[in-house]
Order: C-alpha cells, then structure tokens, then sequence
C-alpha cells in the first residue's frame, strides 16, 4: 500500500463537478488525525468543512485557498506512516496515475454541466463519471491489448451520449453554451425549444419572447440566431488563482468570479439600462446626532447599534410613505411600473469577499427598535459572509453608507430593479449659519440617485427634501408627517 | 433503582408535551394527559445505562458517517444528529415481535432492532440496495419516497389483524416512521384514513424536526401534528422527541393498545434535526444559528447524562468506556464500508423475479455476452 496517500476531491453533495477552496485549516508538516477537519471547500450548494481520509503527516497542499478544483482532482497528501523514516525521492511521489480526462458531454443534458458547476443528472442518480472513457471492444480495437487506451476524441464521445441536433445549422460550427454563465431569470420557453437555443447557441436570456406570457418560441430564437453575426462566446478558460501578467511581477491578474463578477454584471446591467439622474442635498444634523445619542440611552435600545444610519433608514421609509412611486420599478418586459407597497431597505455592505446588498424585508412595518435589530444582524451576517441568497433578493430601495469611509458623498448606481438608491456621506463639524449665525454644527451630505424613467426631478427632489427635513429635526419630522 | 424527585402525575400544559426528564436532567416521574392516560417509566440501573450506551453509540456511527460522505466513500448521507431520543425511545419499546418500517433516517431504530449497522451503507454508498431481510429483523427496508411506507405498514397492519395475530397482551402491533414533511402527503393522510376506518394495529410515529428540508413547520400545518389525529378518529400524543425515557413511555403505551386491538395511535416526537437534511443540503441558508443554539441546550444525551450522574447510576469511567466503544464501533464500520466491494453489473438480473423468468435470463445472457465482447476485465 502506498505511503503517501492523495486525497481528492470528492463530490460532496450529489452531482457537483468542482468546489472552491476556502480555507485550509492544516499546513504542510502538520500531523493530523483520522477525521480531523482540514479543509473547508465551498460548493455550489454548501460551504463543507472535509474531515481527513487518513491520520499522519501533510506533505504537500495541491492548491491555493481560492482556487476552484475540479471534483476528483487532487488537493492534499498525507504521509500515512510518518514514523518509518525519510520519504523516498520527488520523483516518485510525482509518479501518480492520473485519471484520464473525462469526455465532453453536451451541457444540460443528463451527465453534462450545469449552471453552477453542476452536472445534470436526475434525482437519485450520480454523474456520469468516465461515460466517455470506454474500453475497446475484442478483435475490433487497433491498438494492441497491452497498450493503454487513451481517451477518445471529445467529439466522437459527445455523440455516443448526444442524438445529433435537428434543423439546418452544422454543429460543429456553433459553440456550445457556456457552461458557467449565469442561468437567466425565469425565462419561459418550452423543453424543445431551450434545447434548440442551446443547439443554436442563443442565450435565452437574451431573446424577447412573442408566445404566450411573454415566453420565448421557435421563431423567436431562430430570429436572434440569423441576426447574430458572431458566434457565442467560447467557453472561458478555467478561473484559477492570482496569476502574474505578461509584464512579469509588476501586474496581476485576478480571476473575476463570485461577488465581483456578480457585483460587475449588476453594474453594468443597471449602468446601461436605467438612466440615472443624481441629486446632492447638504444638511445640517445636529440633532440627529443628538437624538441617536439619547437613544442609546434608553433601556429598550441598550443591546442595539443605533448610529445615524439607523434614522437615516427611517427617514427613507416615511418619506417613501409620502412618496411611493420612488419605490417602484421599472418593468420593460410587460411595459409597466411596478409600485411596491412594501419596502425592502438594501443596505450596501462591504464585506471580504466584496460589496453586498442584503435587505430588510419589509422594513416599513417594523419599529424603530426592530428595524436596529435587524440592520445590526443584517450588517453582521454579511460581514461573516453568511447571507443567504433570500436576503440578497427583491430589494426595493437602498442606502450605501460611504461616510464610514470619510466620503463626503458619491453618485451610486442603482441595484437592478431599483429605482432609487441614497448615499449617506461622512458626518462632520462644518461652519454653517445657525438661526442667523455662524455655528459649528454636524453637516452631511446626501446623494440621491434614480431612475429617470420612472422619477421625475420633481418628485425625486421632494423625496430627497423629506429624507433632508427629517434629519434636521427628527422630532418634528415625526409629529408632521404622523 | 433510580428514581429522582420530580412531581408526580403532572398534568402537561396545552401544547405542552409529555417529558419525563428535564433538559437538565432531572426526572419527572409520571405525567397524565387530558384523556387520562399516564405516562411513566421504571427501569433498572442497567436499563438506564443501556439506553445511554444505545444513545451515544448511534451518534458516533452518524458522525462517522458524514466523515465517510465528506471524504468521497459515500454517495449521500441523511444524519440523524439531534434525534437520537426519539428514536432510540420509540425503537427500544418495540417488542420483539412488533414491525417497523422505517423511512431512510432511521439509524438509531435499526440499531436496536439488533440489526448490523453496516446494513444501510450498502445504499447510501451505492454498491447494493442496502438490505437486510425485513421478515427477521422485524423491520422494513429503508424507504426514500416520503410517506409511502405509512401505506405499507397500514397495509401490514391490518393484515395481522386479519390474521388473528393481533388482539391481546402478546400480539403483534407496527410503527411507522415518517417526519413532519410527510405529514403534507397524500400517503400519509390516506393511511390515517385506512388505518382509523380499520381500526389497524398501528404506531404512527412522526419525527417533528421542526423542518421539511428548508420548509419550516408553520409553512406545514395551522395546528399541532398531534392534534390532526383527531380528526381521523384516533388519540394524539406529542411526546418531547429529546427525552428518550418518555419517547420510550409513550411509544411502549401506544404500541400496547395497538396490539391489544384499540387502534392506531399518532405520537408527534418534537425534536430538531441538529445538522443538515442531507449531506447536499446546507441548513444555514435557512435556519438561524441563535435556533440552533437554543436546541443544543435540549441536546437529548447530556440530560440522560446529568441524570446518570446525580443519581450515582454511572461515573466517569462508565461515560469514558462508552465513548471508547463507541469509537472502536464507528472506526471498524469505516474499514468495512471502505472494504465493500464494487458490484457487477450483471447483478442489475438477480433480483428480478424470485424464480427467474424466461425473458430476463435470456436478457442476463445478452448482456453477459457484450460484456464479454470487451477487452480487459473488470466492468
């Protein structure tokens, strides 16, 4: 039995082709026990701490925390018997069969890749595992018994699993989908008519559908598949870790993926389709300062964070009380304005892994102490990089504090299907003429971005107005608008 | 005997539970419920530190287990981390001539029915259907679809009755197990229908743990699971699914009147599934940590525990013992899953009919000769 023994990845959870490493929890030299946790690798369903296959000693970590691994791949090696002396040459530890590469599979088809980093299989099935490593048949096979069967061309593998596709295009000359691009929302379309995207290589997302209910036909995809003059995008090669440029040390490149790319697609998506308007109001908040300090003295606030933010966020929902249509969003596909009549608050947070935009359900209808309560928990959650997808979804206005980073102020972008987002900017002693003279008082900044399609300057401004009033003077804000 | 200083037949509270010992271990020593029926336990010293032993033994395969699906040697794994009281109570009440049927969690129930726990990895790794004959244990094969196997054990029920092997002090009776997802199936609710109409000598026993995968249980039913027995004509009984003595008590009692012909009784066992659904779910995408934690306090071992402790029933050398036995069990487990040989393929035949039948002989043969057509060995 071999010495040092190579741990792969396994599939940790029914049909997965990769995970990512998070974090290891051993070093190389470290001796570890039987089942003792050593490396938690997140997947596309679960972040899992792998407890060690063998007892001994670490000898060499395969990859990088960050690194995407594909599933059956190698990622540690132990030295199961530390106290038999040194370890034999490099050279013979290297010597590791490597299991032959596993054949393309069309995706989307049971065995082949999924959105996600998944493999299509049904429930209750694995995958495919090695479908297109197959052995030669008795008397037919040209190479000779002895010799090793390397695995056979992609192409003649993907048709032993693919029935050829039907309709005029060849498919050698379309690319398939690829894989990892992000699974557009709730498209409608029928089975065969996905599967004619996917042979045409449309993004469905991408198509504006005719049928009923706004799903995408036949028709549709063959339109935006003649019109297009370039092929879809091939597939992208493998992220991997942060690699050094052309130019040698002096530039990096960083794979984009998780929140960045996330955060990136959202910009660009909201950048390029809502036009935003950005509106600046400066304030004099002394006494909300002042009310958020006597707040924090009272019993029921004593276990709470309350900081400005928090009558910030409470200016928004009254003034959105005053103003719904600000909270609203834009829908093109069925030509309407949505006006919500709940408030969803986003709150901008920047967390290790990147900007993230958790929310308040339903935020209106919470007290003053039940809204702290769950801005505090929210903040906490996200920057333990613990929120959930739900909480991340159905935002319906937003606030981006960048006066933690001394900002005076900024122009935000809104998050999709928003129509409006606030900047809060850094709060600070300004000069300022005070009941006719000049006092030192605690000036901020507000930026009010918004979506033009929807918000005309008017009624931004007098939304911004409100959120401006009420910081002024909290109290009275209250008794007027009550 | 140990008996601690807890009240004597205490009347549990509405949307209460019947619980005879304390998450912090003390022992209430009898408790009635509003139809009359009291509930209690007298166990022996031994019998006590059995049901400890019983408790952490099955933890400690579970925990091997998951190890086991985390390290790529088993497809898929469904813990039954937080549930060890329910089942351990409700598996140990069963007498020997009782019937389970079991739904794919039910680990702890299999292991005191005397069955090898190697039995279910056969499945869970994918090499065989994971069986053990069901006619000797007493116990059915694991089940996967949610709920179905409440219709087999109807069924069986009242084929005993039929019979004749029900209806007095040593007749037959059957559990089932399912949780409180199932109880949204159609299955479920149709074999409380058959089993009320029958009058079938039969235990239905739910593990409330609280979730249907992500599903919470508000999102399941408007009133208490017990509480909808009423409505197909036979007695509810919620039971604190964390107290293996009263899981036990409760579950002995229904069983009894079952077998002495009174019919089918639902117990709602509350406890929490402490880990995830399966090992391809991830319970912190719609659970919080703060519920956790407060179940964790209710954790069913550590109560037996402090019980054992306070009344001088055990000490430490017997809990260390314990462990270590428990260890030596779950690490012999792993070198006999990890030993499990792969199966043929021609084996997809052997279980087909019990006689064999023309048609699938002839296709045993066929596929014997493809595979024969291949270079190399193996499959």
């Amino acid at each position: 039995m071999t010495r040092v023994k190579e741990f792969n990845l396994p599939d940790l959870g029914e049909g997965l082709t990769e995970g990512e490493i998070l974090t290891w929890l051993v070093k190389v030299g470290d001796t570890i026990e039987l089942n003792q946790p050593i490396v938690e690798v997140e997947t596309a369903k679960a972040a899992v701490e792998i407890p060690a296959k063998w007892g001994g000693v670490v000898t060499r970590i395969f990859h990088d925390a960050g690194t995407t691994v594909e599933v059956g791949k190698p990622i540690i090696s132990i030295d199961t018997d530390p106290g038999a002396g040194p370890l034999p040459s490099a050279e013979s530890l290297a010597a590791v069969t490597i299991a032959p590469a596993e054949g393309m599979v069309e995706p989307g088809l049971i065995g082949g890749p999924a959105p996600g980093g998944r493999t299509a299989v049904l429930v209750g099935y694995g995958p495919r595992e090695g479908a297109a490593v197959r052995r030669p048949r008795r008397g037919t096979s040209h190479t000779s018994p002895t010799a090793p069967a390397g695995p056979p061309p992609a192409a003649a593998t993907a048709s032993t699993v693919v029935a050829p596709p039907v309709g005029p295009v060849a498919p050698a000359t379309v690319p398939p989908v690829t894989a990892g691009a992000p699974a557009p929302a709730h498209v409608l379309a029928k089975p065969p008519v996905r599967k004619l995207a996917r042979d045409l290589g449309v993004d469905l997302g991408t198509v504006p559908g005719t049928g009923p209910l706004g799903s995408v036909t036949r028709d549709d995809v063959h339109r935006i598949a003649e019109g297009r003059t370039e092929p879809a995008a091939n597939a992208p090669t493998p992220a991997t870790a942060v690699r050094p440029g052309p130019a040698g040390d002096r530039e990096q490149r960083i794979p984009v993926k998780g929140v960045r790319k996330l955060t990136a697609e959202n910009m660009v998506a909201s950048a390029f389709t809502a036009p935003h308007v950005t509106e600046f109001l400066t304030v004099d908040v002394t006494r909300t300062v002042k009310t958020v300090e006597r707040l924090r003295l009272r019993p029921e606030f004593a276990e709470l964070r309350v900081s400005p933010l928090l009558l910030v966020a409470k200016a928004v929902l009254l003034a959105i009380r005053r103003h719904p249509m600000v909270n609203a969003a834009w829908s093109g596909a069925t030509n309407e304005i949505v006006v919500k009549e709940y408030v969803n608050l986003g709150i901008a947070a920047a967390t290790d892994r990147g900007l993230i935009v958790p929310n308040v359900k339903d935020a209106g209808r919470l007290t003053l102490c039940e809204l702290a309560a769950s801005l505090h928990a929210l903040v906490r959650t996200a920057k333990s990089g613990k929120t959930s997808p739900s909480d991340m979804s159905g935002g319906t206005f937003s606030i981006t504090n960048v006066g933690v980073f001394g900002i005076d102020t900024g122009t935000p972008i809104l998050p999709p299907g928003e129509s409006a987002i606030l900047a809060l900017g850094v709060i600070r002693p300004t000069p300022w003429v005070h009941h006719g003279k000049i006092k030192i008082r605690q000036v901020t900044t507000l930026g009010l971005s918004f979506d033009h399609r929807i918000i005309d300057g008017e009624l931004g401004s007098r939304f911004l107005r409100d959120v401006g009033d009420f910081l002024t003077d909290p109290e009275e804000a209250m008794l007027a608008w009550s | 005997m140990a008996k601690g200083e807890g009240t004597t037949g205490t009347d549990i509270p509405a949307g209460g539970f019947v619980q005879l010992l304390t998450p912090d271990g003390d022992r209430i020593d009898s408790v009635t419920t509003a139809d009359g029926t009291t509930y209690t336990v007298d166990f022996t010293d031994e019998e006590y530190r059995d049901l400890y032993r019983d408790l952490v033994t099955v933890r400690r395969l579970d925990a091997e287990a998951t190890s086991l699906q985390r390290q790529g040697e088993l497809g898929i794994w469904a813990s039954l981390l937080g549930q060890e009281a329910a089942q351990v109570g409700s598996g140990r009440a069963m007498r020997p001539q009782d019937m389970g049927f079991p739904t794919y969690r039910e680990h702890g129930v299999l292991y005191t029915r005397g069955i090898d726990p190697i039995m279910p990895f056969g499945l869970f790794r994918g090499v065989d259907q994971g069986g053990w004959d069901p006619n000797e244990f007493k116990f059915n094969s694991y089940t996967i679809v949610i709920g179905s196997q409440t219709l087999h054990a109807t069924g069986y029920a009242m084929g005993i009755t039929m019979d004749g092997r029900t209806g007095s002090a040593d007749g037959e009776a059957v559990i089932a197990y399912f949780g409180d997802g199932a109880t949204s199936q159609g299955e479920v609710n149709e074999a409380f229908v058959w089993s009320g109409v029958f009058n079938a000598p039969i235990v239905f026993f739910c593990q409330n743990n609280q979730y249907a995968i992500s599903e919470p249980l508000e999102r399941q039913t408007r009133v208490p699971l017990y509480l909808r027995a009423g409505g197909y004509g036979f007695p509810g009984v919620r039971v604190d699914g964390n107290d293996v003595l009263a899981s036990y008590a409760v579950t002995r009692t229904a069983l009894d009147n079952a077998r002495n012909g009174q019919g089918p009784t639902l117990i709602e066992a509350y406890t929490y599934r402490m880990g995830a659904h399966t090992s391809s779910d991830d319970p912190t995408r719609y659970r919080i940590a703060s519920e956790v934690e407060s179940w964790k306090a209710k954790d069913p071992i550590s109560r037996l525990r402090a019980f054992l402790t306070r009344q001088q029933v055990a000490g430490e050398d017997f809990f260390t013992e314990t462990d270590e036995a428990a260890t030596a069990l779950a690490l012999g487990l792993r070198e006999r899953v990890l030993a499990m040989p792969d199966p043929e393929p021609v084996r997809l035949f052997d279980n087909a009919y019990p006689n064999g039948s023309p048609e699938v002989d002839e296709q045993r043969r066929e596929f014997l000769a493809y595979q024969a057509s291949f270079e190399g060995s193996g499959h």
